[in-house]
């Protein structure tokens, strides 16, 4: 407590609330964007700090916190915009690409049956790298290394259309990470940059999403920060969006500064989040406010 | 070409009411919102929504910025005769779209 | 003028205009605030009444993300050739742009309908007005409070 009021006192200028840190709206998005701040350092002042995971019964999936016509959206596949992603990615599986001139339906098949449960364990340990990687790269793996076709950029229509339509196909199954010792190292630079506080507001990721879930930060109740729905659609993005993309969002709201798409560090974040919602049920592509 | 999802019942009855869905991917830019570099993003929307039955025209919708990205609408119509319904969309820098789907009215 | 006919004057009107709210209020027209707003309504209704009523705007009063807020409209008609409803349209009164959409409907919509979803740039009133085949507007209106997240993203 004493550290996180140091450290945003040395920031003070940057972090001051402001009087009303509630349902503050309208104005330009440099005012909403300071007003957000202020709020954040603002209701980490008033934070206790306990750093304790969350008991696995306690866990609960951000759907559970969402309006009704959010979850509506969710619900139903044809009032889901996360679903024409899908149909894209559908597309793609089945579209030939490359020099080699094959798709991905030509080595895996039915995605359906091949692609069950997949995204539900990685990331994975990837021995020809020496370290694990996530379903992107493992995309991008197979457009390199088999089609012989160029990678999709990270964040790209394509590449979150693939992943969302791989994704899918692990909709409604446990999160399973996998019990691999080689990726027990990367796991554990996941925990410890989740607990690590940085930026300019000197936070956490574990204290909002292990501490303080549940409580308010300005309108929106604090989601324990589970990756269960992954390519999701997002109505501040007003498009579908990965999980990296999130939690460079996130190191934003923090003021530290992200990482590139698909830096280790990311994936090991991944590494840890997948572990750290083992066994709660994969809503991709999930809908989210 | 955009993605859409359309969702009609395959089968109804003569005179039954039914429910239709669309759903189009398409980001509906307001021309209001300003991006890197301070430069302000070109409006770029779906103006025109028009839905016909068996070649008739049975439902009309104009769309202006403040319909969220990736329009979803949602209308009825009586389900007169087996056919086709056509779904035709068009906007901003020449975009067109149409997805048709079939429907079997007993 | 004197102080005393002067506050007559006022009582007078206070009085008349307390019963005008009791006894007319029911079919008095529908006044509308903004001023693009109302521009945009009237040239879609012309010099015509809208009166409240018919039409219902289903619109949760508390909304997670102003870029999509369900919105859902049903206009009480018999849809048939004789009686149905022409068209509707939605109105805002604090967005850039006041008009949100217009629908042509007709006998054949069965049921007068429809939904979608919007964008709210700030916590304000949605007017939706139902044009029926006898030339006659009716409106409906919901105060939307459009919540901001504490957290948002710069450009991707």
């Amino acid at each position: 407590m004493k550290r996180a009021g140091r450290g945003l006192n040395e920031h003070g200028t940057l972090v001051t609330p402001p009087p009303h840190p509630s349902l503050a709206s309208g104005g330009g998005s440099r005012l909403r964007l300071a007003a957000s701040f202020g709020c954040l350092a603002y209701v980490m002042t008033c934070f206790a700090i306990s750093a304790a995971e969350i008991p696995q019964n306690e866990r609960r999936s951000s759907y559970a916190d969402m309006a009704r016509d959010s979850k509506a959206m969710q619900d139903d596949d044809t009032a889901n915009p996360g679903m024409l992603s899908v149909l894209d990615g559908e597309a793609l599986w089945k579209a030939k690409a490359g020099a080699v001139g094959k798709a991905c339906a030509d080595c895996h098949g039915d995605a359906r049956a091949s692609m069950k449960g997949v995204s539900a364990r990685y990331p994975v340990f990837e021995p020809k790298l020496s370290r694990p990687i996530n379903i992107e790269q493992r995309i991008n793996l197979c457009r390199t290394e088999q089609q012989k076709a160029s990678p999709f950029a990270f964040e790209s229509k394509d590449m979150l259309a693939l992943s969302a339509y791989v994704s899918l196909q692990s909709r409604g199954q446990p999160i399973a990470p996998p019990d691999d010792q080689r990726l027990a190292p990367f796991r554990e630079t996941g925990r410890t940059l989740f607990n690590q506080r940085q930026g300019q507001l000197n936070l956490s990721c574990a204290q909002c999403h292990d501490d303080n879930w549940g409580k308010r930060l300005a309108a929106n109740i604090i989601p324990q920060g589970h990756p269960n729905g992954y390519p999701l659609y997002r109505l501040e993005w007003q498009s579908v969006g990965s999980l990296q993309r999130r939690l460079r969002n996130c190191m934003i709201g923090m003021r530290a500064e992200a990482y590139e798409y698909g830096a280790p560090e990311y994936v090991a974040m991944e590494l840890y989040l997948m572990w750290r919602a083992r066994g709660m049920t994969v809503e991709t592509p999930a809908v989210r406010p | 070409m955009a993605r859409a999802l359309i969702n009609v019942p395959a089968k109804a009855k003569r005179g039954e009411i039914i429910a239709i869905k669309t759903l189009i991917s398409h980001h509906m830019e307001s021309g209001f919102r300003v991006g890197p570099m301070g430069v302000m993003i070109p409006r770029d929307i779906i103006e025109t929504f028009v839905c016909t039955y068996n070649g008739e025209e049975i439902f009309r919708a104009s769309l202006y910025q403040a319909i969220a990205a990736n329009p979803f609408i949602t209308f009825n119509t009586v389900a007169i005769a087996s056919g086709t319904l056509e779904f035709k969309w068009t906007g901003d820098n020449g975009f067109s779209a149409t997805e048709s789907v079939n429907i079997i009215v007993e | 003028m004197t102080e005393a006919s002067a506050t007559r004057r006022q009582i007078l009107a206070a009085a008349g205009g307390a019963a005008a709210v009791i006894l007319v209020r029911p079919a008095q027209a529908q006044r509308f605030t903004s001023g693009a707003m109302n521009l945009a309504i009237r040239k879609v209704v012309g010099e015509a009444n809208v009166t409240p009523g018919k039409i219902k705007l289903d619109i949760p009063p508390l909304s997670e993300n102003g870029n999509s807020v369900a919105m859902a409209i049903t206009v009480d008609s018999p849809m048939t050739a004789k009686d149905y409803v022409k068209a509707i349209h939605v109105f805002t009164e604090k967005n850039p742009q006041p008009n949100v959409i217009s629908v042509m409907l007709g006998p054949r919509a069965g049921r007068a309908s429809i939904a979608t979803r919007i964008r709210l740039a700030d916590t304000q009133t949605v007017t939706a007005i139902a044009e029926l085949s006898d030339g006659t507007f009716w409106s409906d209106t919901a105060d939307v409070i459009i919540t901001l997240g504490a957290c948002l993203e710069d450009t991707p």
